[in-house]
Formats: structure tokens, sequence, C-alpha cells
């Protein structure tokens, strides 16, 4: 019976539906759209509110020159100031180095970790990959103070590179210059390898490994099938992750603020704690540090751009 | 595999386990140990972990930091899914071509890093202040706004919602559920570990953040854990036996997610590559 009837009803409710809808269909139409359009406002006036407006602002500031918040129009003074000042370029040449050092190693080491782990025969694979991958669990700030203890000048590791007698007086890790950027870069690829390597993995497994098989046969040798088999197949991924690197390094604080605190000198200071330390550290100049905040982006597009080419060269 | 390169395999992956675990125990021996014992280089686990924990509770308000972490990382959680997920399925369920074009616009914003968004919002929320000090600057609100609503989120949910079938909307539509209906009694259940992943990734990102809330909480009292580690590991005469078991409470959480919830957890890291 209830079948029936519901049958019934929903028959009539259809036709009924049809008519008006081809009666309504402007309408209907209208409304469907400011359904969608409900779904979606939240999330965009958020965004907008909180990101875009900011960047707007940010260049009206970068206009502006002045203490706290007394600021007057200073047109495109800030801009000049920029490429005249050393404590900038210092920041802007540190965090080059960060990047053309640190990206390139940890990606290839990712990926050869990657290579090894994907071999089906290996043991231990589920260990391996969990304890690379750990790191990824703890906090910036938290493995920023573990590092800065480690490699301080009688941490662990200064005491365990003398037992082993690979040095005979402690490296000073922290407190000179070019030490402590490699702590920095160090502490960065413990942290952030086993992430990019999760990527390529995941990657691989799409990769039938059949391939590799009749690769053996025809006498490719692994070094061979790493760069003319698993490179190319994973350019897409390995543009991907060098990509994020490049967006995480540029704008690299939480590590350096803990470990060295920019320190010795400038010597590992961001761009970011640069800007961190314009707007709250110093007396506040809002106007120079919004300047300095343009020059990340304009940086960001300009790698990401380039990556882009590098990539589509290769192709090629 | 030869024998040789199977050696060398195993030695490199067992080396790179090795200098992968190491921080870790050495963060959660330290925690047990006095700190003159951990300045040593002792390696081994102490008794000195209760004695630890007492004074942390002693020299910092734990309790409270403890309190303000969970709150904002729950509720910029609860808020960040809420308009994500909706967003998504937005954008994905009700195309057309001007949505799309807003979604690219919106996808922009993944390329502003937060150091450029730091001063302008900072200056905002000071705007704010003056009307409402309730959302202004040194409010735990005023860390969970600008965070709740990010593009790679709405991204995600609109990746996962491809696969959702339209068949169960009709069905729900003719059943008489309304749109928000089909949403919340249909969309929510079926996309359970779409939610569980998105849930983890910015359960983390809220729970380590640290410059947006340096920047806008003042106050000690408001202050978070990532800032309460910060200021702990600055001191000039640090006790590594008490950081170091702040720094294990504060890892805890996030380590207890990884092993309970591995698969999501790594689904959630990836979400943007599927």
């Amino acid at each position: 019976m209830i079948p029936a009837k519901t049958k019934q009803s929903y028959s009539t409710t259809t036709t009924g539906q049809k008519v008006r809808f081809m009666k309504n269909s402007r309408k209907h139409r209208i409304k469907s759209a400011t359904i969608g359009w409900s779904f979606v406002v939240l999330a965009v006036v958020m965004i907008c509110t909180f990101t875009f407006y900011p960047m707007v602002h940010a260049f009206m500031m970068s206009l502006q020159s002045g203490t706290g918040t007394n600021l007057t129009f200073v047109g495109l003074d800030n801009y000049a100031r920029l490429l005249k000042d050393p404590t900038f370029l210092t920041t802007v040449k540190n965090t080059v180095i960060y990047l053309i050092i640190q990206v390139p190693i940890m990606i290839i080491l990712a990926l050869f970790i990657s290579v090894l782990l994907n071999n089906p025969k290996l043991k231990f694979r589920g260990f391996f990959r969990t304890a690379i991958f750990l790191p990824c669990v703890t906090s910036l700030v938290a493995y920023s103070v573990i590092f800065k203890y480690l490699f301080s000048l009688d941490g662990i590791v200064n005491i365990l590179l003398m037992k082993i007698s690979l040095i005979s007086e402690p490296i000073q890790w922290l407190t000179d210059p070019f030490w402590a950027k490699i702590t920095i870069i160090v502490a960065i690829t413990w942290r952030w390898t086993g992430y990019n390597m999760i990527f390529y993995l995941s990657a691989l497994q799409n990769i039938d490994y059949s391939i590799y098989e009749s690769a053996k046969m025809d006498g490719a040798s692994p070094i061979q099938q790493f760069f003319k088999i698993t490179i190319p197949l994973l350019k897409p991924i390995i543009l991907f992750t060098s990509i994020i690197s490049t967006i995480g390094t540029l704008q690299l604080f939480d590590e350096v603020m803990n470990i060295t605190q920019g320190g010795p000198g400038n010597a590992t200071m961001t761009i970011s704690q640069y800007i961190y330390n314009l707007s709250f550290k110093y007396t506040p100049d809002f106007g120079y540090a919004a300047t300095v905040s343009y020059a990340i982006v304009i940086m960001i597009g300009i790698f990401s751009i380039l990556q882009f080419k590098v990539a589509g060269d290769k192709n090629e | 595999m030869s024998k040789l390169s199977s050696i060398f395999t195993y030695t490199f992956l067992s080396l790179a386990s090795i200098v992968s675990i190491f921080p870790f125990l050495w963060m959660v021996v330290s925690s047990t140990n006095k700190s003159v014992d951990v300045t040593k280089g002792r390696l081994l686990p102490g008794s000195h972990l209760l004695e630890n924990f007492r004074s942390l509770l002693d020299t910092v308000d734990l309790i409270p930091v403890l309190i303000n972490s969970i709150k904002i990382a729950v509720i910029t959680t609860l808020l960040a899914l809420l308009i994500a997920s909706l967003a998504g399925y937005g954008f994905e369920i009700f195309k057309s071509k001007m949505k799309d074009y807003v979604f690219s616009f919106l996808l922009l914003s993944m390329m502003i890093p937060f150091a450029a968004l730091m001063v302008p919002l900072f200056r905002m929320f000071g705007t704010i202040s003056e009307a409402a000090p309730m959302i202004g600057i040194d409010t735990l609100a005023a860390v969970i706004l600008p965070t709740s609503a990010t593009a790679f989120l709405i991204f995600f949910f609109r990746q996962s919602t491809k696969m959702f079938p339209r068949e169960i909307i009709e069905a729900g539509r003719i059943d008489g559920l309304s749109e928000l209906g089909v949403f919340i009694r249909i969309y929510i259940p079926t996309m359970k570990t779409t939610y569980a992943a998105a849930a983890i990734i910015t359960f983390m990102a809220s729970w380590n953040s640290y410059l947006w809330p340096l920047v806008v909480l003042q106050s000690s009292e408001k202050h978070t854990l990532p800032l309460l580690i910060s200021n702990l590991g600055s001191g000039y005469s640090p006790d590594f036996g008490v950081i170091m078991t702040a720094i294990v409470i504060a890892t805890l959480p996030t380590a207890l997610i990884f092993f309970i919830l591995q698969k999501h957890f790594v689904a959630g890291m990836m979400g943007s590559v599927k």
C-alpha cells in the first residue's frame, strides 16, 4: 500500500515541478546560483578579509614611513631604502643560502631514501619509514629548542663527535657565523626530509615495478635506472615539493628565532625575522616592514616561475 | 640485490633512522633527568620526571597555557572544517564559470607567505581592538580568526568532493531535504575520512603555530605552549630537565595522533596531490 501511494504522489509532484520549472526556469537558475554562492560566501569573505585586504593595506603602508602609528606618505622611498639597507641585503643573502643549499640536499636525500625504501624485498620497511617520518610530528619551536641544546658548545653533538675523535675541540655550532648557518640547515633538513619522502614514496608506488625489472634485463645499472626512469616519472611531484619547500624556506622564522635568534650578529637572520624585528623589536616602522614583506612575496613569485621554467625546459 | 648494495642500503637506512629518532630519544630521556646530568650528556633514563614536572608547574603557568592551546586548536579546527567543507562542497556541486574564477583567485592566497601578512594583520587587529576589544589584540579570537579559512583546505575538500556521488544529493532533495539538510545529513557523514584528515592537518598547524600568536598575544596568561617553550628556551640559566618536560607535553598530542591515526595523518599531509 504505502509504496503505491508514494509512487503516485511522487509522479504528480515531478510533473508539477516540471511545469513550474519550465515556467520559472530563469528564476530557478537564479535560486540555485544563490544557494551555491551561499555555501562559499563565508570562505570568500574570510580569505579576502584576512589575506587579500591585508596585502592591499600592506602596499599602501609600504608607501608610508614613520614610527608607530605616525605615518606620512613618502612614495617609493621605502623601496629605494630597501636596496641600500645592509641588514636587509644580509637577510636576503642568508635566506637564499638556506634555499640553494638546503632545498636541493633535502630533496636528493628524500628521493634517495624513498628509492631505497621502494624495494619490495627490503626488510623492516615499515620501521624505517616511520622512523624517518617521525620528525614531522614535532612542532617547529619544540624541535628548534631541542636542536639549540644538542648543538650548544657543551652539547651532546660535540660530546659525541669528540668521543669518536672526529674533532679534537668543540665546534662553535651556534656562535660562529659559518657553523651557525650549518646548524640551521641541518635542523631544517632533519625536520623536513621525511615529509618530502612520503610524497616520493607514494608517487613511486604508482610506478609499475616491472619497468625496473625490464630495465635490469636490458642491462641498466641502478644509477641509470634512477636517472632515466625514476627522476623523469617523478618530475611533477619533485616540482611540487620544491615549490612548497621554497615557499617554506623563504618565510623561515621559527627555527632561526629559537636556535640562534638571528645571531651571531645578523649571520643567520632571515627576511621574516627582519620583518618581525622592524615591527615589534626595534622602534616600530610598519611602513618599511610592509615594504620588506612585499620583497618576500616578489621573491616567491620569481622562484616559483624559475622552477616551472627549469622543469619545463627539461621536458623538451 | 647484490650483497654489497644490500649492506649499503641497510647501513644507510639504519643511520638515517638513528639520526631521525635520536633527538626524540634525547628529549624523552632528558625529561627524566636532572639538569646537571643532561649537560653532562647522560643518555640513560633517570627518575627525575616527577620533580621536573613539579618545578615546571612552579616556574610557569602551565595549566592556563595548556588550556589556551587546547581552546585555540579545537575552535580553529572546528571553524576551519566548517568553512572549508561548505566552500569545497559549494564550489564543486554548484559549479559555475564565475565560481571557478573565484576559486582560482582564492588559490592565489596560498602563494602569500604569512610573514608578509603579519604587519597589516597586526594593524588591522589594532583597529578592531578599539571597537571590539573582545576580538582585538591579545585575545584568543585574534589568533583563531585569520587562520580559520585557508585556501588549501578548501582545495582539499573540493578535490575529495569530486568523488562524491551526485545521485545521493538528488535522492536527498527528492526526500524533501533542504540544500543545507543534504549537506549536514548526507555529505558530512559520508565524508568522514576527509574530515578526519583535514582535522589532523588543521589541529597540528594550530597547535604548533608560533609566529602569529607571538605577535598578537602579549600578556603571558594568554600564551600558548609554543610561546611558553620558546620563552623557557631563551632563558639565561635554563633547567634542561624542566624544558624537556614541557616539550614532551607539547609533543605528546601530535605524536599520539600520528601513531593512532597514521593512515589519516599521511592522507592529510598529502591531501593536495591526490
